[in-house]
């Protein structure tokens, strides 16, 4: 028997075992009559266990699997933006026209369309010494993105000739004196790391127009963050903000093992919605990747990697990626499920024992790089945990928080009382201000790390002083403690609460965020003044032009009218002290 | 087909039974016992090797011995689909229950159902009334939507679900709903009172029925919902029709889950439940919506009681994290008398927004909705306040708040189980009426344009 053809042996569920043939370790072959795809996971004795990416049902033993000679990879060139995939690269469109409205099995798809032409403008002459990664060219991908034609990884030389017009990806458009070529498509296998010079320290934000995100638990750009919740506490719905406004300039949203209609969602919004960087609609600058909760599991394990390697090769363009995962405990249940399949020795709740491996592999794959061509490029990846009960010692949380230097944790008792973003501040930390505080002196104020702690100082204040109340009710409490209780109120419902449907509440820059946490510590400053002079809590609490100010973030030209709304605040105050 | 059959059973575990054969078996093939005293069990493939192969029978092993003869039936599992399926009344295994003769099938569906592509879906957002206010003012149901109720034994989860199936409409058309209704493991105590409700209102006839009880073989729940869910694709995507599912109990069907993996030796998950109970809900739960070209849609009303009273147990929670939101049934407000019992603070409709405001219920629906929330979640806050410091430690607003969650409670939230109310007299009205308790000053949640309008004390201009 060839050992490029052999037959299956044993079907169970999406895990097949194949006899007779001898492929490497994340080979791609053909599984059966329909020739559905799979990839080798495990070598036994003479079988090969192969977890496959599409349905199995009807599948008998004895039907053929062939190797291909292939690892699991992803096609990477002009027509990935805009894209909607599933786990495996397959364009959603595309199978919608071989299929219908049902995803059935045995179709292949190409990730790229191969016959499109695009407008080649090459960036290099002949006689050009290349190396890997170099850009040779672009590519007007969309309105907003230029699409940077790059040496592949491994090729190198010295430009022989060079081709500048319309062009398929397939085609030439460079060769080399070595006589190698090189066209606008190149592929690259999924579970290896694309190849940087070296990575670097993030020390930019990356700005998301979400206040409790931006002004208290900022994420870097290439950095890591967390976010773990129960249902319905807004896990997705803060992704979608994040893939929505963040300043990245490139967005990859991974829909892996969750709702179809969320998906949906993202793909009738986001080609209406506005970026407020470029002023052009954000899908120019997304890739989806939608493997649903009812979709084959193998696909959904396999989606984080198409995602994240689509992410490093657009960072290895110089971009600024960000890199959305919804939700990777469905990865990790899809990793649970094939190795029980497998009847592998499992570990914590019966996870896989390299579970936790697995998840740093990934989250390593952020970062802001030295790109091979010397650019600055990163990968900011923000994941989505879903506990069981909500309760974070599981392993999936554990493992995440073990490794991501951001942790928003949304909290049930929040959204309950539609408290949104449901981010609970006592918990929640970002390990990168340190490294951002001379970033906000520079570009937004001098003392804007001062008035942060000031901020969370006052919530921290507020937990305890809470506690209290509990036990003796909030008018046992001495003025100045009650007043800090309405300051905290004031930073709670003006600020950190955030209408993400409300369409001038969803999005407030970083500028107006520090202006916002200004009007606040003004408001307790002449508060504490006020009541020293006299005046009752409750009239220096009350008056109108507090509500004014706190109303008027749902307005239009807010970051115009702020400083104004704070000066009658003050003045209302003050005035509330000669009342008495 | 092989036709041929085996009596070579080795082991039998459970639900389950191992037996080695010769010929190629195929992954989810459907299989047929013929036990000694010619009686037929029908099972299906769980796993399938050269040599072995593991079949799940639905009817459960007993009296199955090493003589019983196993054959494979050389298909997977299929259900034959037709128009005629509404009025009709089947059993979990898809067999006429009504003493009627068998489906005539235009065709031959797969009951295991093919995922929606997610770019053919079409966004739900045509509202649903319900006439029941806390469901329409606060939890919003959209065509489209899977929202399950999650409920406990003894509490009136039922009642609930035949009153939506009974006065759900969409405002403004008169498109109707078909009704796809699956039991799983209830009593029939339980499935009486469902069918002789729809027997009164003449919903019957425009049913499906689906139905495994409580004395009926267990692992055939396995089978029940998925029919169900293969006859409202059938009836959505081809007949055109609107058509809304009712399954219960979701919970008997995820204790079948475990029995089977528990016979299968799996590694459990979360007590005791199998590792791959999410995905598994989901190829049901998924199988709602609408999609693009097709008229009709699936909206889904899965119930389930909650073990403990406990949210946080697998079942419920499971669910919660691949629905479209719950109604959450409380057993406080069902000792406190009042019907429908439905504690809207962790009820929750994810694509309420989508289904509502202006063109579709009312423009001040969801500034109502807000300020119902919050009124109520700090009154219910404050009567535990209370408790502890007594009514006088409040200020003003706090005792309007406290009182308002008991009118909240007593007026909004009861009615009458034929109590069919609009959305805009029956329910933001009445929304409007009792948030007038609350002095306009501490309304925040409503914005200056809606008070000027709705509010019945400061309404200006359109005074009649
Ligand atoms: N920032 C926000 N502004 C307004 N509403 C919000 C916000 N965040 C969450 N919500 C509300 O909470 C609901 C649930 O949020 P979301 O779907 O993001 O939860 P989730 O954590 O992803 O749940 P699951 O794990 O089940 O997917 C939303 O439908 C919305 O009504
Ligand atoms: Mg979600």
């Amino acid at each position: 028997m060839s050992t490029e053809n052999g037959v299956i042996y044993r079907i169970s569920g999406p895990v097949v075992t194949a006899t007779g043939i001898a492929p490497r370790m994340y080979e791609v072959v053909r599984v059966g009559n329909e020739g559905l795809m799979g990839e080798v996971i495990e070598l036994h004795g003479e079988q090969s266990v192969i977890q496959v990416y599409e349905e199995t049902s009807g599948i008998e033993p004895g039907e053929p699997v062939i190797r291909t000679g292939q690892t699991l990879s992803v096609q990477l060139g002009p027509g990935l933006l805009t894209q909607i995939y599933d786990g495996i690269q397959r364009p959603l469109p595309k199978l919608e026209e071989t299929m219908g409205v049902f995803i059935t099995r045995g179709v292949d798809a190409d990730g790229l369309d191969l016959t499109k032409e695009w407008e080649f403008v090459p960036t290099v002459k002949v006689g050009d010494e290349l190396s890997a990664g170099h850009v040779i060219g672009t590519v007007q991908e969309t309105e907003t993105i230029e699409h940077r034609v790059m040496v592949p990884p491994g090729k190198e030389g010295v430009v022989k000739t060079i081709e500048s017009g319309s062009f398929n990806i397939t085609q030439t458009v460079c060769k080399l004196e070595d006589g190698s070529e090189i066209a606008m498509m190149q592929e690259w296998p999924v579970r290896h790391p694309r190849p940087f010079v070296q990575k670097y320290a993030p020390d930019v934000p990356l700005m998301t127009g979400q206040r409790i995100l931006d002004f208290l638990f900022p994420l870097a750009k290439g950095g890591t963050a967390g976010i773990p919740g129960p249902f319905g506490s807004g896990k997705t719905v803060t992704q979608q903000q994040l893939a929505k406004w963040s300043d990245a300039q490139i967005v990859v949203y991974i829909g892996c093992g969750e709702r179809g209609n969320e998906m949906t969602e993202v793909l009738d919004e986001f080609p209406h919605l506005i970026d407020p960087n470029t002023n052009k609609p954000l899908m120019n600058r997304t890739v989806m990747i939608a493997n649903t909760s009812n979709m084959p599991v193998a696909a959904r394990e396999a989606s984080v990697y198409t995602g994240v390697t689509i992410a490093e090769y657009f960072r290895d363009m110089g971009y600024n990626v960000a890199l959305m995962a919804d939700s990777t405990s469905r990865w990790a249940e899809a990793m649970r499920e094939i190795s029980s399949r497998l009847e592998e020795m499992p570990g914590e709740e019966g996870y896989p024992a390299y579970l936790s491996s697995r998840l740093a592999e990934f989250y390593e794959r952020a970062g802001r790089v030295e790109t091979l061509s010397g650019e600055d490029g990163s990968v900011s990846v923000i994941g989505a945990v879903s506990p069981p009960g909500g309760d974070i010692s599981e392993p999936v949380s554990q493992g995440t928080l073990r490794i991501v230097k951001v942790f928003w944790g949304l909290d049930a008792g929040l959204a309950r009382q539609r408290h949104f973003p449901a981010i609970n501040w006592l918990s929640s930390y970002s390990l990168y201000p340190q490294a951002l505080d001379q970033w906000y002196r520079d570009n937004i104020a001098t003392d804007f790390p001062e008035v942060r702690t000031e901020i969370s100082t006052l919530l921290q204040i507020e937990a305890e002083l809470q506690e209290i109340v509990q036990l003796v009710g909030s008018d046992a409490l001495p003025i100045d403690q009650q007043l800090t209780l309405e300051v905290a109120r004031m930073i709670r419902e003006f600020f950190l609460q955030q209408n993400a449907f409300h369409d001038v509440d969803t999005y407030s820059d970083l500028k107006l965020q520090y202006d916002m946490a200004k009007a606040i510590l003004n408001f307790q400053e002449e508060g504490k003044k006020a009541i020293a002079g006299g005046a009752q809590l409750e009239d220096v609490v009350n008056v109108p032009a507090r509500t004014d100010l706190m109303r008027g973030r749902f307005e239009e030209g807010y970051d115009g009218r702020i400083e104004g709304l704070v000066a009658e605040m003050s003045k209302q105050i003050a005035a509330s002290m000669e009342e008495n | 087909m092989s036709g041929k059959e085996y009596r070579t059973i080795t082991d039998v575990k459970g639900p389950l039974v191992f037996l080695n054969k010769t010929e190629p078996v195929s992954y989810n093939e459907i299989v047929q016992l013929r036990l000694s005293d010619g009686s037929i069990k029908n099972g299906q493939v769980l796993d399938t090797s050269d040599d072995q192969v593991i079949v799940q029978v639905f009817e459960g092993t007993a009296s199955v011995d090493r003589q019983t003869g196993v054959k494979f039936l050389g298909d997977v599992f299929k259900l034959p689909v037709s128009k005629g399926l509404i009025g009709r009344i089947l059993d979990g295994a898809g067999r006429p229950r009504d003493g009627g003769p068998e489906i005539v099938a235009d065709d031959m569906a797969d009951i295991i159902g093919a995922a929606i592509n997610p770019y053919s879906r079409q966004s739900p957002e045509s509202f649903i009334q319900t006439g029941i206010s806390a469901i329409d003012a606060c939890t919003s149901l959209v065509r489209g939507q899977k929202l399950p109720i999650f409920s406990a034994s003894g509490l009136p989860h039922n009642d609930i679900a035949l009153q939506i199936a009974r006065q759900a409409k969409l405002v403004g058309s008169d498109d109707d709903f078909v009704v796809v209704f699956c039991a799983m493991g209830i009593t029939a105590e339980e499935y009486n009172f469902f069918v002789h409700d729809l027997e009164r209102t003449g919903a019957l006839e425009n049913a499906a029925l689906f139905v495994n009880l409580a004395d009926d073989p267990a692992v055939e729940r396995l089978i029940t919902p998925r029919l169900a869910l293969t006859a409202a694709e059938y009836l959505a995507f081809e007949h055109d029709y609107h058509v809304l599912v009712i399954y219960t109990d979701m919970t008997n069907y995820c204790e079948s889950l475990r029995q089977i993996g528990a016979a299968r030796e799996e590694v459990p998950g979360r007590r005791g439940y199998p590792g791959y109970m999410y995905t598994d809900l989901a190829m049901l739960y998924e199988r709602a919506g609408l999609v693009k070209g097709k008229k009709g849609s699936i909206t889904q009303f899965p119930i389930l009681t909650m073990p403990g009273d406990d949210i946080t147990h697998p079942i419920p929670d499971l669910s919660g994290y691949i629905t479209e939101g719950q109604i959450v049934i409380s057993r406080e407000l069902h000792q406190k008398g009042i019907y429908p019992p439905i504690n809207v603070l962790p009820s929750l409709s994810r694509l309420m927004n989508a289904g509502i405001g202006p063109g579709k219920t009312r423009e001040d629906h969801k500034s109502v909705s807000d300020q119902l929330y919050a009124a109520y979640a700090q009154g219910k806050e404050l009567r535990g306040l209370v408790a502890i410091v007594g009514e006088d430690a409040l200020n003003e607003r706090d005792l309007q708040l406290l009182k308002f969650a008991d009118i909240f409670e007593d007026k909004f939230l009861r009615q009458s189980r034929d109590e069919d109310r609009s959305i805009d007299e029956g329910t933001l009205d009445l929304a409007w009426n009792l948030l007038s308790n609350i002095d306009t000053k501490y309304l925040v949640r409503l914005d200056q344009k809606w008070i000027d309008k709705y509010h019945p004390g400061e309404k200006k201009g359109e005074e009649e």
